[in-house]
């Protein structure tokens, strides 16, 4: 088993860790996993993306071309890997940053608008938190409770307020596309 | 017969803190003197087994057979560097440099500074003789305008080898520091203010004051092409102008220590 | 046991710091600044030395003066940082004292830029100061592994009085992975006996690298060879996948070598009988098992993010026992599975020409891929 997850959008959107909330729970349940960033200059407000492998043996490269998963949070995040997802892949798209469709048809394109869903359920910075309860509904990888206790463990004391609208907004994000 | 009766009065010996090693360096150099200050200084506050000494590239790059006190021999330069390493894992030992004009104002000019900037607690004898002594008698920093050197063989010309830095006054401004003094070993009243101010750079180090440094007018007899007593009037007339001796920052913490 | 999700360069900071560290100098340099940053934080907090040099120059000087003491030093950069420390390298070296260095490599020449890369082989392995010297090289490839190797490299360091280089790249630098960390360990009380403390009760110690004397400069080099050539008797390090029935072999070291494992499962999938060896000691490097590699095999494949550095030290002792193919990708380019597959693919298939060296094929293969022209050779 070997799941290959790409998170991207702007810098603040909440990319990385998004993708280390996937590679906590993973390690959590006993699986292997890579976290590795793109880094560098595009970290300082253009596209940040990060890449979360996910496996039941070794892990070879931690980085791929071609994705079994992408969470796309804004327009060139849509652009750059869109045509790159596996085919049977997963890609869910936030429609609040992203002002056209997706075109593939050969994988599975889950479209929400992210920003307005996180703003609903408490705030708008959760954004990152819908997209990947969106994901876990499309790619169940763990199951949704899974990710919330491992939420929990490893936020630290000073971030557990954030925690009630993180959770919010995972649950908002997996239901809408459940 | 009757036996003579005499009693015997030390009244010079080479201070414990000096090998029994003749030095390396050529006669009339001012070297040895400074050699001999820093080794009553170490003999006279006792602290011979505790006191770490590193070494320049430079003439005194064998600095190290001459002190009968643990060393180590730094690159180019770097000394100040080196001593930081040495006295941050070390902290309650005495660690000082010695270092010449080439390595210290030239290619060490970052070390030193950025030692002298961390306020590092160690003691910095700094020789300069306005010229690279041990390659031959080069253009140094500290070469004086006009100053015939094998590298400026027509005198430095400002235009396009600059001014000479004066270092103490340089290191001085630096916020970090503690003491920096500029002495020279050119006559015997000069040579005893030199010992205070490197007994005073080395009780700042003992107190925890922190950045001393000791800048020595010097002088290089053999490059200078001039006899020794000729090479200590040069010193006096052409360098004295320029490195004006004197007390460039001494930290209120030092004045208020009484030494 | 507990893993943590660790960052590679946090991971051999903090796992540098178990295994007694006491000082730590070194300057900002992407992308390994998150280790320097830190030991800012962890070692004042330990009450152990940091000192944020004014250069890599100023603090490889640190680490030396520090290393005189006995003291457990390390510290750690990027490739253009390590070139400018190669001086004090050398005269660690030759002072014979234990000193921990790691190089999270990103691509060059030049100011080059911040993406991984592999091209510092050259001079971590066979050069880098002035000098005959040979340091101890290990290349980790996974966040446990670098957390393993920088534990021991102290001990390494001190029994051999060598430098111990840890050489990853920018990717391993930014990369997480669950890991466990090693216990702490008690900083050590005593000094060794060359160790300059202050000559209390005895002859002063000197640590130097002059010997104006060329004849025992020559004793020093003669000493420094026979200390390596115990290392390399005793330190060889290596790990295998898949090579038991294999008919070829991948060889690559760290990061390449991880994503050749994928390549590698993907060739197996395919019926290819491939396998995977990857060295973890570059220096001393496994030459004997290089050469029995490749007497068992009927290909190799060599995969570098370089042009081809490591590719040199296979050829020397695999060669004329088995053909060779290459493939790199230098400038902090990482290679792809998907490229590496296709070179199995073609290790398999393809008859190897004896006569033309394998990078020469390889640059002309990869550059028409790229669509480049350059000047025939």
């Amino acid at each position: 088993m070997q799941n290959e997850i790409i998170v991207s959008g702007f810098g603040g959107q909440g990319v990385l860790f998004g993708g280390q909330l996937l590679a906590y729970t993973a390690m959590d349940h006993g699986l292997h996993v890579t976290w590795i960033p793109s880094y560098g200059p595009e970290m300082r407000g253009g596209t940040a993306n990060c890449t979360v492998i996910i496996a039941d043996e070794e892990i070879g490269s931690p980085l791929v071309r071609r994705p079994g998963a992408v969470i796309a949070m804004n327009k060139p995040s849509l652009d750059k890997y869109e045509q790159l997802v596996k085919p049977g892949g997963v890609l869910i798209v936030n429609t609040s940053m992203v002002d056209r469709s997706a075109e593939r048809e050969d994988i599975n394109v889950v479209s929400l608008p992210a920003n307005d869903i996180a703003e609903q359920v408490g705030s708008s910075k959760s954004l990152n938190m819908v997209m990947v309860g969106a994901l876990l509904s499309a790619l169940p990888v763990f199951p949704l409770e899974a990710i919330i206790e491992s939420m929990d463990i490893h936020t630290p004391e000073r971030n557990k307020r954030f925690l009630p609208d993180n959770v919010k907004a995972l649950r908002a994000g997996f239901n809408h596309s459940a | 017969m009757t036996e003579l009766q005499y009693k015997e009065t030390v009244v010079f010996e080479r201070p414990t803190a000096l090998t029994p090693t003749q030095t390396t360096y050529c006669p009339g150099c001012t070297h040895g003197v400074a050699h001999r200050l820093i080794a009553e200084v170490i003999d006279e506050m006792g602290i011979r087994d505790d006191t770490i000494g590193v070494a320049p590239v430079g003439c005194a790059v064998f600095a190290y057979r001459f002190f009968d006190v643990d060393f180590v021999e730094a690159a180019h330069g770097r000394a100040p560097a080196m001593a930081t390493g040495i006295k941050r894992s070390l902290p309650d030992r005495f660690v000082f440099t010695y270092q010449g004009d080439g390595d210290l104002v030239s290619i060490g000019m970052a070390e030193i500074t950025h030692a002298a900037a961390r306020g590092e607690n160690i003691t910095v004898i700094f020789i300069n003789n306005a010229n690279y002594g041990m390659t031959g008698g080069q253009m140094a920093p500290t070469t004086l305008p006009g100053q015939k050197t094998t590298s400026s063989p027509t005198g430095r010309d400002v235009e396009l080898a600059g001014y000479p830095i004066q270092m103490a006054e340089l290191i001085a401004s630096i916020q970090g520091t503690s003491y920096v003094v500029r002495r020279s070993l050119h006559d015997a009243r000069n040579i005893r203010q030199a010992k205070k101010a490197i007994r005073t750079a080395f009780e700042v180090q003992k107190r925890g004051l922190g950045f001393a440094m000791v800048e020595l007018l010097s002088t290089c007899p053999t490059n200078w092409h001039l006899t020794p007593p000729d090479a200590m009037n040069w010193l006096k007339e052409n360098m004295l102008p320029v490195y004006p001796l004197g007390d460039y920052k001494i930290h209120d913490a030092v004045k208020s220590a009484g030494i | 046991m507990t893993k943590e999700l660790i960052k590679g360069n946090i991971a051999f900071a903090e796992a540098a710091i178990r295994a007694g560290l006491q000082a730590y100098f070194g300057y900002p340099i992407t992308p390994q600044t998150e280790a320097l940053e830190w030991m800012s934080g962890r070692m004042p907090e330990l009450g152990r030395a940091f000192v944020q040099a004014e250069s890599e120059l100023g603090a490889i000087n640190m680490v030396y003066g520090s290393a005189c003491t006995g003291a457990r030093t390390m510290t750690s950069s990027s490739s253009p940082g390590i070139s400018l420390m190669q001086e004090g390298l050398s005269y660690i070296a030759t002072s014979e004292v234990p000193v921990v260095v790691v190089n999270v490599m990103r691509g060059g020449p030049g100011l080059g830029n911040i993406a991984p890369a592999q091209s510092d082989y050259n001079q971590a392995v066979h050069g880098g100061g002035h000098g005959d010297y040979s340091p101890i090289v290990l290349a980790p490839a996974n966040i446990q592994e670098l957390i393993d190797i920088t534990y021991e490299s102290f001990d390494l360091a001190e029994k051999y009085r060598c430098i111990v280089m840890i050489a990853i790249d920018g990717s391993m630098g930014q990369m997480m992975e669950p890991a466990e960390l090693p216990p702490f360990r008690e900083i050590k009380k005593e000094h060794p006996a060359w160790a300059i403390v202050g000559a209390k009760g005895r002859k002063p110690n000197l640590i130097c690298s002059l010997n104006i004397d060329e004849v025992e400069h020559e004793k020093v080099n003669l000493r420094l060879l026979a200390r390596w050539n115990q290392i390399r008797k005793n330190e060889v390090r290596f790990k295998e996948y898949y090579l038991d029935d294999a008919d070829f072999a991948v060889v690559g070291f760290g990061t390449a070598g991880r994503i050749a494992l994928s390549a590698v499962r993907a060739a197996r999938e395919k019926g290819i009988k491939v396998g995977l060896f990857r060295p973890v000691t570059l220096a001393p490097f496994p030459e004997k098992q290089i050469e029995a590699l490749a007497a068992r095999m009927k290909g190799l494949l060599v995969v570098e993010m370089n042009t081809g550095q490591m590719l040199d030290d296979v050829m020397r002792f695999g060669k004329d026992l088995s053909p060779v193919r290459f493939y790199g990708r230098p400038g902090g380019v990482i290679p792809l599975p998907e490229e590496i597959l296709r070179e199995i693919e073609a290790l398999a298939t393809e008859t190897i020409p004896a006569d033309i060296h394998p990078r020469d094929l390889w640059f002309d293969r990869l550059t028409a891929e790229l669509g480049l022209t350059y000047e025939a050779a």
